[in-house]
């Protein structure tokens, strides 16, 4: 069903230079101590992160409930701030399919796609089998998944001992990792541009809208690297 | 509550898979090496970037805390050490929280 080589293949991505762990574990480890302070059991903490597996949204579940918004603005809330996830769907998915592989795979395994799995896929699909890349996709997903559950339980358990500096340091991990990676990951003149105009055009818009920078600024920056890299050739 | 807290948990990812759905469905009728997909590529690289630019620059919770300049600061640093450790990503991640908390402590 799975094949065993590709997924632990896939699995082991959380090892070595590359490793996701240290970040992914630092900010699930601030989202269980979070959830504690605002009244969640363990198990519903566990819960959450087994469920959503996206950082952003969390975050705004949380915030959120603090203000006491209602299901059907935290539903919008959650869905604005993870609304990248689709082009990030749309822009690995048809690297993985294949026509020996069953679909239901395709439409589980996307629970895993977040930035980090995501990056580490896109940085790695290109030495995998395109048959098997399913495989190896499902073992970085389950990795990265399980370093974000079991860190949630260890947030969630010592949150009582952190005091504000180790939050704080806890904060700046994962974006610290995902800027690397993005740097890392900037090998063509389209994938270059689209991250240099992002990071400028999202908080520019943040001026205009900060519900919507994040998307009008992907939209228009990734738009624009895509228009002048085909015209370029590159 | 506790039901209140299993039915904002059961909206929350609902809401989260929803994109990543609706992005599988899209993703039967495009091949790899098509213009669509390139476009997309392109999106999910910029919208990632203006999401990461966000959190430093604008952050909410305890990084808003940390003055902009610290922040600035602990950026450029990690990245001249990812670049020093040949792209090591562990180095500059533990490098980046140990460098914040004395700036934040001493500054």
């Amino acid at each position: 069903m799975i094949d065993k080589k590709y997924f632990l293949k896939g699995f082991k991505s959380i090892k070595g230079v590359g490793s996701p762990a240290i970040a992914l574990g630092a900010s699930f480890i601030a989202i269980g101590a979070l959830l504690k302070n605002l009244g969640f059991t363990i198990q519903e903490s566990i819960f959450s992160t087994f469920l959503t597996y996206a950082l952003p949204g969390s975050l705004v579940m949380a915030e959120s409930m603090l203000i006491g918004a209602s299901l059907i603005n935290i539903f919008i809330a959650v869905w604005l701030v993870n609304a990248r996830l689709y082009p990030m769907t749309v822009a690995l998915m048809p690297l993985l399919i294949h026509e020996n592989q069953p679909r239901w795979k395709y439409y589980l395994s996307c629970h895993f796609i977040a930035v980090s799995s995501w990056l580490i896929m896109k940085d790695n699909y290109e030495n995998i089998e395109k048959e098997y890349r399913i495989d190896f996709w499902i073992g970085i997903g389950t990795a990265t998944w399980a370093v974000a559950i079991f860190s949630t339980i260890i947030g969630y358990v010592a949150s009582d001992f952190f005091n504000k500096d180790i939050l704080i340091g806890l904060a700046i991990v994962n974006p610290i990792y995902f800027i690397c990676m993005m740097i890392g990951a900037m090998k063509t003149f389209q994938i270059s541009l689209s991250v240099i105009l992002g990071t400028i055009l999202g908080p520019a818009f943040y001026f205009l809208s900060p519900e919507w920078c994040i998307l009008f600024g992907g939209l228009i920056a990734g738009t624009i690297a895509f228009l002048l890299g085909e015209k370029s050739g590159n | 509550m506790a039901t209140d807290i299993i039915i904002v948990i059961i909206v929350t990812s609902f809401a989260t898979y929803l994109s990543r759905f609706l992005g599988v469905v899209s993703s039967e009728k495009i091949r790899e090496t098509s213009k669509i997909f390139r476009w997309f590529n392109c999106l999910a690289y910029s919208t990632l970037a203006s999401l990461i630019a966000r959190i430093v620059i604008f952050p909410s919770g305890s990084l808003s805390e940390i003055d902009y300049l610290i922040r600035f600061v602990v950026v450029i640093l990690s990245v001249v050490v990812f670049y020093l450790t040949k792209k090591n990503l562990v180095y500059p991640t533990i490098f980046s929280a140990i460098i914040l908390a004395t700036l934040n402590s001493y500054i």
